[in-house]
């Protein structure tokens, strides 16, 4: 038994839905019970889904135990055939109808349906819902593109790829793609197939025609490529396209497996962020303490690009995905932090305050995490939330994701360097709390301290800390603190208190601050 | 007693005799189970924790219905249970006392622990009445522990509250056989709407009135021969019948949405302590007057409009009830995950004459009956509403209904409300999609 307030990721079932409702002519029945059919708002609320998702739900109830859930289990499957007329068709069991062990893949073949029909064994108790969309996708390639196997395929060309892993309810998934094809459209490659996001049946037929599989997301679609290499010798391109540098060595990679010019791709980019980067109002980035968390593909790219490309310093590296831990470890040795593998958003609150970040990247938990330690945020990875849906355009992928992950990741901490400056002047003869705001000349002095209101609560406290030091603050020392900027005088306080207690100094005087500071460095 | 308005007494024809018998579906349930009932009952009991023992399906059914609410942590979670557990490897209870600990050490402020029962806690056997007692042994100093069971298998939705008031009402003292005469108001209302509720009883002189839940765990009611019970929300079946062994049957009524629901409500009650019927008057004419006028303003826009509500919270009869007689809306098809012939008598009674009552539910035929029907509104679950917006229908997300304060005289007018937004807002677009 585990704590849960908050989970990284639903159950494997989940997974299998985001797979189904990515495709087309799919439809998935799950045995399950009265109320899993709160999955459905995921897509129809966060997604903003025009269509139901192409599933059905058995959803029995107490009364049907032990009698007749396998019948009605066989009802809800030819009723959804005969209604949605599916190509093919998905069952399983969620949690609960995993413990009544009814069998839906059994049941289903028993009703001998004109359609194919593929059972998904999915561990409730042991498996999330990344691994439920792996094993549904690899599942449905292994039926569909296992049927042309043995014969002699003819490649369309070499200079032809699959897509693989874009997915409903995917982080970006919907501009990534745009953005990825426009590269492959430079280049000069074809796409022949891009699944499972908007693939049917016969698309996964196909798939084995293109010469080589690009795994935009291995989190949902590494055990599939891995076999229609093994079945097909389709090298996969591995390199995620987020950043310049990975974007450009992903169009290199591309090209050579294509064997096409890659200048023509890498000439047509549209990138700004190595040039706003070099921009001298940047040097305010320089060793900025990030720290990322999500799931593996992004937060090892978010780490990349963090360090060699904006400047930053990576001060903590971690996932919720376990099945990519290896990958994560490794990036974290090189980045010299201790890697942090956990789905336990508590555990990760600790380490980020622990970490004392001035950025952090992570999911819609850690924009939470990082909400309540002040601290700026941008959200990089999945679970997905209605704000990763943005009604413009916005890749992470490619040189337009670029673009975006620099404005993205730069905005919120120039919205903390404002916040900066207005804790510089609070205290400030012109411009303190109480003075009117010039452009408010014309509001009462009740409107004006309304006005005020939300900068004044932004701004005090930021160094407050439970520091439960033996020495005290002299006056004058204390407010010599508080005329170092907001952002590092939490720091600075800690620092020198620390530094006071290790001595055995009882008050702090402006002598100590300053002796710790040269100690500390910055 | 105040009767609806001419008008609506002319639409309204004289046939509002017996109710209709309701279609029973037994197809897909397309509705929530009652863990949801938790996202209200943590905010109104102000020191409880609800630790749902269940699976990862739980936890995320937890955290997608609570959307952005999770900003603070919050008081409820959930005790996932891994196949180390199934496989027995571990045992479940000391798993749970383990958990226990761990909360009620890292929340030192929660007086009352409820253990929430889930699907596969129930086909597990898991018997979390028994864990509460054992650990309300270990606790006892700290706070109280009580069970009840959200599971899908017995409950949707607001069920969850009835398992939850029942389990309350175990734990309630037996009051003296000699006490006063009290009142007992039974179900979660929000903060506001409670308040106005205890200001009116008290003006109408009934003195003591107590609340279920209380929005302190420390004060439950003492129950016994003198006190007098009546709902607020007709879903409360199981505590009903718990009550009613311990001080006798609810008192009948219809439940308090708009001004007509709200004063046979409070009538029910005052008739029940002698309350004369001017000073019944008095007291309730101007929150009346209040209501009509509140509810008046979207009379226009809501007057004729044919509504299909979809099975949800229980409450679809009187919402139907309410729009149909306060605001001179048509319900055409009133699903309910259950309808309680006995305590929904008065409710069922006002609706008008055709309209198809449906039970349980086959969400794939009721789609197809709803596109028949062609409404002006539907009522719904938020896993059908934009799919039916996008096909063009205009739709009232129903889970509204059960988060906003709506019962009592001063929420008539934003009930109506709910209901006239959605058409509100199609009229006042101008971009085709």
């Amino acid at each position: 038994m585990k704590l849960a307030v908050w989970t990284y990721e639903g159950p494997p079932q989940i997974g299998a839905m985001r797979v189904a409702a990515s495709m087309h002519g799919v439809h998935y029945v799950v045995h399950a019970p009265q109320g899993d059919t709160y999955a459905d708002l995921l897509f129809t609320m966060i997604e903003r889904r025009t269509s139901r998702p192409p599933v059905t739900y058995t959803t029995f109830q107490a009364r049907d135990l032990g009698r007749d859930t396998a019948e009605k289990f066989q009802a809800a499957c030819r009723d959804a055939v005969d209604r949605f007329k599916p190509e093919v068709v998905l069952v399983g069991a969620s949690c609960t109808a995993e413990l009544l062990q009814d069998d839906p893949g059994g049941l289903a073949k028993a009703l001998d349906l004109d359609i194919p029909v593929i059972p998904l064994d999915l561990p409730s108790y042991q498996r999330k819902e990344n691994w439920g969309a792996a094993e549904t996708f690899y599942r449905l390639v292994r039926a569909f593109a296992g049927r042309g196997r043995g014969a002699d395929r003819e490649r369309s060309s070499a200079a032809s790829c699959n897509i693989l892993g874009p997915t409903s309810l995917g982080f970006r998934h919907r501009d990534d793609l745009v953005e990825i094809r426009k590269l492959l459209e430079a280049l000069g490659v074809t796409v022949n197939v891009v699944a499972p996001l908007g693939a049917g049946p016969a698309d996964l037929a196909r798939l084995p025609d293109a010469g080589f599989n690009i795994l935009l997301y291995p989190e949902v679609a590494e055990s599939a490529a891995e076999w229609l290499k093994r079945e097909f010798g389709q090298e996969i391109v591995r390199t995620v396209p987020i950043g310049v540098g990975a974007t450009r060595a992903f169009v290199r990679e591309v090209a050579a497996l294509a064997g096409v010019d890659p200048l023509p791709a890498l000439q047509s980019e549209t990138q700004r962020l190595s040039w706003h980067t070099r921009s001298v109002d940047s040097n305010y980035l320089t060793g900025k303490r990030v720290f990322i968390f999500g799931d593996a593909t992004h937060a090892i790219a978010a780490a990349r690009v963090a360090r060699d490309e904006l400047g930053f310093e990576v001060c903590g590296l971690g996932t919720y995905a376990r099945e990519f831990a290896r990958d994560v470890r490794t990036a974290a040795r090189e980045y010299g932090v201790e890697p942090l593998i956990a789905d336990d958003h508590l555990e990760v609150e600790d380490a980020i305050a622990a970490a004392r970040p001035e950025l952090v990247l992570g999911t819609q938990m850690e924009r939470h995490i990082a909400k309540r330690l002040r601290i700026p945020c941008a959200v990089i990875s999945a679970p997905a939330h209605v704000q990763d849906f943005p009604a413009r355009y916005s890749p992470l992928m490619g040189f337009e994701g670029a673009n975006v992950v620099f404005d993205g990741w730069v905005h919120p901490l120039l919205m903390g360097l404002e916040e900066h400056l207005l804790g510089m002047f609070r205290d400030d003869f012109e411009f303190h709390d109480d003075v009117q705001a010039s452009h408010l000349a014309a509001v009462s002095p009740a409107g004006r301290a309304a006005a005020a209101g939300p900068h004044v609560e932004a701004v005090p406290d930021a160094d407050a800390d439970d520091g439960d030091s033996a020495a005290t603050w002299s006056a004058e020392a204390e407010k010599e603190l508080k005329k170092i900027p907001f952002f590092v005088r939490g720091k600075a306080r800690r620092n020198t208190e620390r530094y006071a207690g290790e001595r055995g100094v009882d008050v702090i005087t402006i002598e100590t601050l300053y002796d710790a500071k040269a100690h500390f460095g910055r | 007693m105040i009767g609806p308005s001419p008008t609506l007494l002319q639409a309204d024809d004289a046939g509002t005799s017996c109710a209709p018998s309701p279609l029973r579906e037994r197809g897909q349930h397309e509705v929530f189970c009652g863990l949801t009932s938790i996202m209200w009952l943590h905010r109104k009991v102000q020191d409880a924790f609800f630790l749902i023992v269940g699976s990862r399906t739980c936890a995320h059914l937890m955290q997608s219905a609570a959307g952005v609410m999770i900003f603070a942590e919050p008081r409820f979670a959930t005790a996932i249970i891994d196949d180390r557990d199934l496989s027995g490897l571990a045992d479940l209870h000391d798993e749970l006392d383990t958990i226990v600990e761990r909360v009620l050490s890292r929340r030192p402020d929660i007086r009352m622990l409820v253990l929430v029962g889930s699907c596969p806690s129930e086909v597990l056997r898991l018997d979390l009445s028994q864990a509460a007692r054992r650990l309300e042994n270990r606790y006892a100093e700290q706070c109280r522990i009580i069970a009840f069971s959200g599971s899908g298998l017995e409950t949707t939705f607001t069920e969850g509250e009835d398992q939850f008031l029942s389990a309350l009402v175990d734990v309630c003292p037996q009051a003296a056989p000699d006490e006063a005469p009290s009142l007992l108001v039974v179900g979660a209302l929000a903060d506001v709407v409670e308040d106005q509720f205890a200001r009116i009883f008290q003006a109408l002189g009934i003195e003591d009135v107590r609340f279920i839940p209380a929005r302190r765990s420390g004060s439950l009611p003492g129950i016994g021969t003198n006190t007098r019970v009546i709902l607020a929300h007709p879903y409360l079946t199981e505590t009903a019948r718990k009550l009613e062994r311990r001080c006798g049957p609810a008192l009948p009524a219809l439940y308090p949405l708009g001004e007509e629901g709200t004063t046979a409500w409070l009538r029910a009650a005052a008739d029940a302590f002698g309350v004369d019927d001017a000073r019944f008057d008095a007291v309730t004419a101007p929150g009346r007057a209040r209501a009509e006028k509140a509810v008046d303003q979207y009379r226009e826009i809501l007057a004729g409009k044919r509504i299909f509500f979809f099975p949800d919270s229980r409450l679809e009869p009187m919402l139907a009830r309410f729009l149909h007689r306060e605001a001179g809306a048509e319900p055409i098809e009133i699903g309910s995950p259950f309808i309680h012939r006995q305590h929904m008598a008065d409710e069922l009674e006002r609706l008008p004459d055709g309209v198809v009552l449906s039970e349980g539910q086959d969400v794939e035929r009721q789609i197809d009956r709803c596109r028949a029907a062609d409404p002006d509104l539907i009522v719904c679950g938020l896993g059908l509403a934009n799919p039916f917006e996008a096909e063009g229908y205009a739709t009232k997300w129903s889970i509204e209904l059960v988060f906003t304060p709506i019962q009592g005289y001063e929420q008539a007018g934003d009930l109506a409300e709910l209901f006239a937004r959605p058409l509100r807002r199609r009229a006042a677009l101008s971009a085709e999609v």
